[in-house]
């Protein structure tokens, strides 16, 4: 068996009777681009949540680099800095400068040294052009600068897996634009991604395995090239003509 | 009738003036003491409350979890539910019975009784503050692996601080006029102060016209701090952009992210260190 760098084996999950996500099986190898696409309410997001361990999953593993981390033994916290999130709703800290947000973790952390961390800061803020903007806080810049500085400071963790869970739905139009120009241009260093999108073009042109996910089971997976243009199952096609008419 | 008045207050200004100034100072310095042990109790006891605990965690950190929430819950219920005067006096009388120890010091014991009183009422406030902060934070702090402890410390108090302000300023008011009560144990607070001069030369309302008066400016200007210190909390509403440090490119063209800066490989002007 070669070695994924995150594998997710008969996940399921339930909240209280309602099973929101049904044996989940799928795997993330090195530089993988995956978006997850699929209607609303299909368990996305939760999956992408359980992978983070912000859900305590039902039933099921999260292998990462072969090891279980949803039982007690690993250390959780070690485990969610090598694997980062943006939020749909950014979650910055408020109480925090923009340099001071992608610092924190790092020091606090990861244990580096305050000049280390401030560098590495701005070579990630630089790298989603948000580095002149070091001494604003959160609520003085646009949703789409948010957005970038929230994947700043998951880079600047240096996690081996970014989760991306709906990164410009909750932006205006125009500022979907400069978030995926960011992503594309991670994609293009080779990070690797995990992205739950509504944003059909970058799954289609930017990612290279597609997950379309359905009432809480994976119902097609694949390339693009084959998801977008022949789908084998009936719902991913009903749900890609709908969504791509609209 | 007011001339009356004022040359009372005058003679006993001139004759108690220094008296009624160390209990001002007194009251002062118990009432800061206190509010700020007090809040570091209510902090403290929030981040206890707070701790979170799934159904998969194991049982020993679950029961002690359930303990602490129930011994911090009856905690504040039972300071909260009852005078603090009547506290002041068991604890005071109290402790020769239970430990054969008393209080030397009549400073420490009022110290001790203010804080854990504030403790109280601070704590539900910290509570409140800490479900009033966007559990997005919570999230965004646990996703870059904090721990419960860090993110607590530099991410939610901090926020929780500041919108809990108000409340820490009403305790501190609060605790400005009720340290008064202290005088059942014999702490020579302001108040004190007036019973013991009125008690002497019999001038009871010019000697309270002044405590009121006193009390009125004590608590004044601390609204008039409190307001200012506020606004020093909330943070400057402009920034600066940064163009001048070398390690940070120049603003304008953040929407190439593809040509990237001095430092990024896509660059034409990279020029090979990393980071």
């Amino acid at each position: 068996m070669s070695e994924h760098i995150l594998e997710v084996r008969h996940l399921s999950k339930a909240f209280g009777s309602h099973a929101v996500l049904k044996d989940i099986d799928f795997t993330v190898d090195q530089g993988d681009v995956t978006s997850i696409i699929g209607a609303s309410g299909s368990g996305k997001s939760t999956l992408l949540r359980c992978i983070n361990l912000l859900e305590t999953l039902t039933t099921g593993e999260i292998l990462f680099h072969g090891q279980d981390v949803t039982k007690g033994k690993i250390n959780q916290s070690s485990y969610r800095a090598k694997v980062g999130m943006v939020f749909q709703s950014f979650n910055l800290f408020s109480n925090m400068t923009v340099l001071a947000n992608c610092m924190i973790g790092q020091q606090k952390v990861s244990g580096i040294p305050k000049e280390e961390a401030r560098k590495r800061a701005i070579y990630y803020l630089n790298k989603v052009g948000m580095a002149p903007y070091i001494n604003a806080r959160p609520d003085q810049i646009s949703g789409g600068q948010k957005q970038r500085v929230a994947i700043a400071r998951a880079l600047s963790m240096e996690p081996e897996v970014l989760l991306f869970d709906e990164p410009t739905s909750a932006l205006d139009p125009e500022m979907v634009g400069e978030v995926l120009d960011v992503m594309k241009s991670l994609a293009k260093d080779k990070m690797t991604m995990l992205v739950v999108t509504h944003e059909m073009s970058f799954a289609r042109d930017v990612s290279n395995h597609v997950v379309y996910m359905a009432d809480g089971v994976i119902e097609e997976a694949g390339p693009p090239s084959v998801i977008f243009t022949n789908p084998q199952s009936q719902r991913t096609r009903d749900f890609l003509k709908r969504i791509l008419n609209a | 009738m007011f001339t009356q008045l004022l040359s009372d207050i005058g003679g006993l200004w001139e004759k108690y003036g220094t008296v009624y100034l160390t209990g001002i100072a007194n009251t002062l310095i118990l009432a800061i003491t206190a509010t700020l042990i007090g809040c570091i109790i209510g902090f403290f006891c929030g981040i206890l409350q707070t701790i979170p605990c799934g159904p998969n965690e194991n049982i020993i950190k679950r029961v002690l979890l359930k303990l602490i929430r129930i011994i911090i819950r009856a905690y504040v219920e039972i300071f909260r539910g009852t005078p603090m005067i009547l506290q002041a006096v068991f604890i005071y009388y109290g402790m020769p019975y239970f430990f054969g120890v008393s209080f030397k010091d009549i400073w420490t014991v009022s110290i001790i009784v203010v804080s854990i009183n504030t403790g109280a009422y601070m704590a539900e406030s910290v509570r409140g503050g800490i479900m009033s902060i966007d559990p997005g934070q919570f999230e965004g702090a646990k996703a870059i692996g904090m721990n419960h402890w860090q993110t607590m410390l530099y991410v939610i108090l901090p926020q929780t601080l500041r919108n809990i302000m108000p409340q820490i300023g009403n305790n501190y008011i609060i605790n400005v006029k009720d340290t008064s009560v202290m005088f059942i144990i014999g702490f020579s607070d302001f108040f004190a102060v007036h019973k013991m001069v009125s008690g002497a030369v019999f001038k009871y309302f010019p000697s309270a016209f002044m405590e009121m008066f006193g009390y009125l400016c004590l608590t004044l200007l601390a609204s008039f701090l409190l307001r200012k210190f506020e606004k020093k909390l909330a943070g400057k509403s402009n920034y600066e952009l940064v163009n001048a440090d070398q390690l940070v490119m120049t603003a304008g063209n953040y929407n190439y992210p593809g040509e990237g800066s001095p430092f990024d490989e896509a660059s034409k002007d990279y020029k090979g260190e990393a980071k």
